[in-house]
């Protein structure tokens, strides 16, 4: 319903934030990379640091980030982005230099890079992307899916004989003492879209205050992936992930968070 | 005070995945029977009890959701 009383400059309660630009996301519909990203933006975006700021891109289906985000970005190797993020973050220390990741970079490919970065206490901030699947390639088994979990390398269902348990990763890195605030959100409603914006404010802050690594990871769907509609996709991971991934902070102030 | 919202989506920019529809209170939005130039079923207003409440716009991937909001 278009009504002209309201449209109204004055009246603007929500718009899309410039610190991303204008091309056509090319992410499946309903994907949750799409949210996270304008999400990161907005953070960039009141923290008033577009210009400091320094994406790395990472493979995997957000290998195209630096079309969107309207700050420095480089592309790294195959799970190589905490290693490059280490190094352009220690040449320029007062930037924000910040990797964005999927589960196959970050938890399969990458992980002694991850481990070794936040072994070490990098001033980094990494946004890791789980669905438990390997989007990019067409739905392949990752370390992190699902027992039980129908994939284009697991037809029948992973199996712990065959495929071993699911990677846990950031429970993982929250054991390491380098790490200073990890956390898991998720973006299906917009109560955790809320969340989990407030989640990645508090790691760039870290960041900014010099506290070392901090890890938001955001548990995510994959409908072309998991074969389902964005809204079944939501409902699913809800039911499904949200067990094996439980929401919330692991790690707050270099403390772990007792449950 | 009546609160009194209204969405403008981008038709073009929308790829009708529906996380809107799902998560708008007011059921305000509905995919359309149209399709727009890539052939997705756009997002689109069917009622006109919008609160403004940013809903639609926070869970869109694709950022196409602008709200605006007048305290009546």
């Amino acid at each position: 319903m278009f009504n002209p009383d309201i449209i109204k400059p004055e009246n603007l309660v929500y718009k899309k934030t410039n610190v991303l630009t204008d091309a056509v996301m090319h992410y499946c519909p309903g994907c949750g990379h799409g949210t996270t990203h304008r999400l990161v933006a907005e953070v960039i975006e009141e923290m008033d640091i577009q210009d400091k700021a320094i994406c790395i891109a990472p493979v995997g289906c957000s290998v195209l980030a630096y079309n969107y985000f309207n700050v420095d970005s480089l592309g790294a190797a195959h799970g190589r982005a905490p290693a490059m993020a280490s190094a352009i973050q220690r040449m320029f220390p007062d930037r924000h230099t910040f990797t964005y990741q999927g589960d196959g970079d970050l938890a399969a490919i990458g992980t002694a890079e991850t481990i070794h970065a936040c072994n070490r206490g990098e001033n980094i901030v990494i946004i890791f992307i789980n669905n438990g699947i390997y989007g990019m390639t067409g739905g392949q088994m990752a370390p992190t899916t699902l027992i039980g979990m129908k994939t284009a390398t697991s037809p029948y269902g992973r199996t712990v004989e065959l495929n071993g348990y699911p990677l846990q990763i950031t429970e993982l890195l929250a054991e390491l003492p380098g790490t200073y605030y990890v956390t898991r959100q998720s973006v299906h409603t917009a109560a955790a879209v809320r969340k989990t914006k407030k989640a990645i404010r508090q790691a760039f802050e870290n960041q900014k205050n010099k506290k070392g690594t901090s890890l938001v990871e955001v548990v995510s769907n994959c409908n072309s992936g998991w074969k389902m509609t964005p809204v079944e996709a939501n409902k699913w991971m809800v039911e499904n992930m949200f067990a094996k991934y439980p929401i919330g902070d692991i790690k707050v102030d270099g403390e772990k968070v007792k449950k | 005070m009546a609160i009194k919202g209204a969405v403008v989506i981008d038709k073009e920019r929308c790829k009708g995945c529906g996380v809107c529809v799902v998560a708008c209170p007011n059921n305000v939005l509905a995919l359309s029977k149209n399709v727009n130039g890539k052939g997705y079923h756009y997002s689109e207003a069917i009622l006109d009890n919008c609160i403004g409440c940013t809903s639609c716009a926070l869970v869109c991937p694709d950022g196409v959701i602008t709200v605006y909001k007048v305290k009546l």
